[in-house]
């Protein structure tokens, strides 16, 4: 009977993909000294479940800063952000996040960093082993398993990193501008990659970039920040076919979209200039 | 260079390599050409500069003798103690000292204010507070390796790019798994360093202590050779404990490149 296999595996370790609700969520750097900087000012914001969802704006806009409240990193000073788990207090494993720079375990191998999130999980030796081969597989790093990061070029270290992110099978994904620092050619091959590990895995999304087409590309939705301090200036619906590869950058839905899109950041990218001076 | 391409060596041949480390030792040579020279010509009394043949002599003598080997193995092992404590407690500290503020402001001071002094001056005081037998020694050891790997792990922890740790929690691991597992981990070539320090003074503090305070040892040894008059011995024993924390430091120096071998690429 199917009981017998349910009970070889006694709990169920996969994080249910969960949509996320931001709410009147403000933020400001060095809140406790007079000269506090507001990076977030009343930020609302509802991700549905399995939501592709790219967070768009200017350098300094509070994107990453919205998304590390998301993670848990940092703590929540205003409004209230939650999951289906709950009000986020803390990091954990139903939110995992994959960094612009990596962060990988330098002193791990490929397949170590991988393994220690499953370990962490509650993994038996055998399905961790079967696991850490499946998702590095799936970045394509079969063969590099006994790899320090530091022998890896930028978009294998950031393959790895992506794969040990997924094996321990958030429910939330947070990427924070994950493939700013590849050249690119990588950088496009990856955009491909991840839309089509989505695709698969039906997980929700946060995805922080300041690059137009890689938020057209991968998104379902955008959200356009302004300059600081960072507010959601425009919500847009990206109604492009779900199976996207290199002929989606010549659809004119894609091109116009862009260009829209465009401008509405440019705005917000010259305010951010004038800000400064 | 890496080890990592297993096999394929592709260093200089052995040849080479043997011609490279005499050349880089030479200076040794020019050294010990220098020191029989000045012997010869009568400027420095030969007993002061007893010629490198008779040192010999003595430290054969010395070693079949049994003396050498006893009185050292008796320093090492306070050596040993006193920095095998250090270590402990000092990473110890080191990473509360990171973690947690109040334990910070607390030791932060302590360890500012201790830590240019020289710990040698703390001989008359172990003595009186423990007397002769090897716990002053092995406390003065502790005392003064303790800070270098203090510092050492504090720097190192205090360093640690934050996203690893973010990366880690959000991997689900708990704040004492992050501390363990990552902490630790990435403040390991600092702890080394600190460490490497540490064993650099555990040799100066094990024998100018047994200069003082022993009635056994090789610092003991060095000082009653010398009011003894036996010049040669004493210069054999002085040249033997530098030959071993020569070879201490090298030995370490390969443990922890094998331990940071993941920093190569």
């Amino acid at each position: 009977m199917s009981v017998t296999h349910l009970s070889a595996s006694p709990r169920s370790r996969a994080h249910t993909a969960s949509g996320i609700s931001v709410r009147g969520v403000s933020h400001t750097y060095g809140a406790r000294t007079a000269g506090g900087m507001l990076a977030l000012d009343g930020i609302d914001l509802e991700i549905a479940d399995g939501e592709f969802h790219c967070l768009l704006g200017p350098s300094g806009c509070g994107k990453s800063t919205l998304l590390y409240l998301i993670g848990g990193f940092i703590p929540v000073q205003a409004g209230v952000i939650a999951t289906s788990a709950g009000p986020v207090t803390s990091p954990g494993p139903d939110r995992s996040i994959v960094f612009q720079n990596f962060a990988l375990f330098p002193w791990k191998t490929v397949k170590d960093n991988v393994l220690y999130g499953l370990k962490k999980a509650g993994f038996n030796a055998a399905e961790r082993e079967q696991r850490a081969r499946h998702y590095i597989d799936m970045v394509h790093l079969t063969g590099f398993e006994n790899a320090y990061p530091s022998q890896l070029s930028g978009g294998m270290q950031q393959r790895a990193a992506i794969a040990r992110t997924l094996a321990v099978d958030p429910g939330i994904l947070l990427m924070d501008e994950p493939f700013g620092a590849l050249d690119a050619q990588t950088r496009r091959v990856m955009q491909e990659e991840l839309r089509a590990i989505w695709r698969d895995s039906r997980k929700t999304v946060v995805f922080v970039t300041h690059d137009v087409q890689e938020a057209v590309f991968l998104a379902d939705r955008i959200s356009i920040m302004s300059a600081r301090p960072g507010r959601i200036q425009h919500v847009i619906d990206v109604d492009l076919p779900k199976d996207r590869g290199e002929e989606i950058l010549e659809n004119r839905e894609f091109i116009r979209l862009s260009e829209q899109i465009w401008r509405l950041v440019r705005e917000q990218a010259v305010a951010a200039t004038r800000g400064a001076h | 260079m890496s080890d990592i391409l297993a096999g394929g060596r592709t260093g200089p041949p052995l040849a080479y390599a043997i011609v490279n480390t005499a050349v880089r030792f030479s200076p040794l040579l020019l050294l010990a050409l220098g020191w029989e020279f000045l012997g010869l010509t009568g400027l420095v009394s030969q007993q002061m500069l007893p010629g490198l043949g008779e040192i010999a002599d003595a430290f054969s003598s010395m070693l079949f003798g049994g003396e050498l080997l006893y009185n050292t193995a008796r320093s090492i092992s306070r050596a040993a103690a006193g920095l095998g404590g250090a270590v402990v407690v000092g990473v110890l500290l080191g990473l509360l000292m990171a973690q947690f503020r109040p334990v910070r402001l607390l030791f932060n001071p302590i360890v500012q204010i201790f830590y240019p002094m020289p710990k040698s001056a703390l001989i008359p005081v172990v003595m009186i507070w423990l007397g002769l037998g090897d716990s002053s020694k092995i406390l003065l050891i502790f005392l003064g390796c303790l800070l270098p790997v203090v510092v050492g792990t504090y720097n190192g922890a205090r360093g640690v790019n934050p996203f690893l740790l973010w990366s880690a929690a959000s991997l689900g691991a708990s704040r004492v798994d992050v501390l363990r597992e990552v902490v630790l981990r990435a403040a390991m070539p600092d702890i080394l360093n600190g460490c490497r320090t540490a064993l650099a003074f555990s040799f100066i503090l094990m024998v100018s202590s047994e200069f003082v305070i022993a009635t056994d040892g090789v610092g003991f040894m060095i000082s009653s050779l010398g009011d003894g008059g036996q010049y040669p011995a004493m210069f054999a024993a002085i040249f033997f404990v530098a030959g071993i924390g020569f070879a201490a430091d090298r030995l370490y120096a390969m443990f922890a490149r094998r331990a940071l071998r993941w920093r190569e690429a």
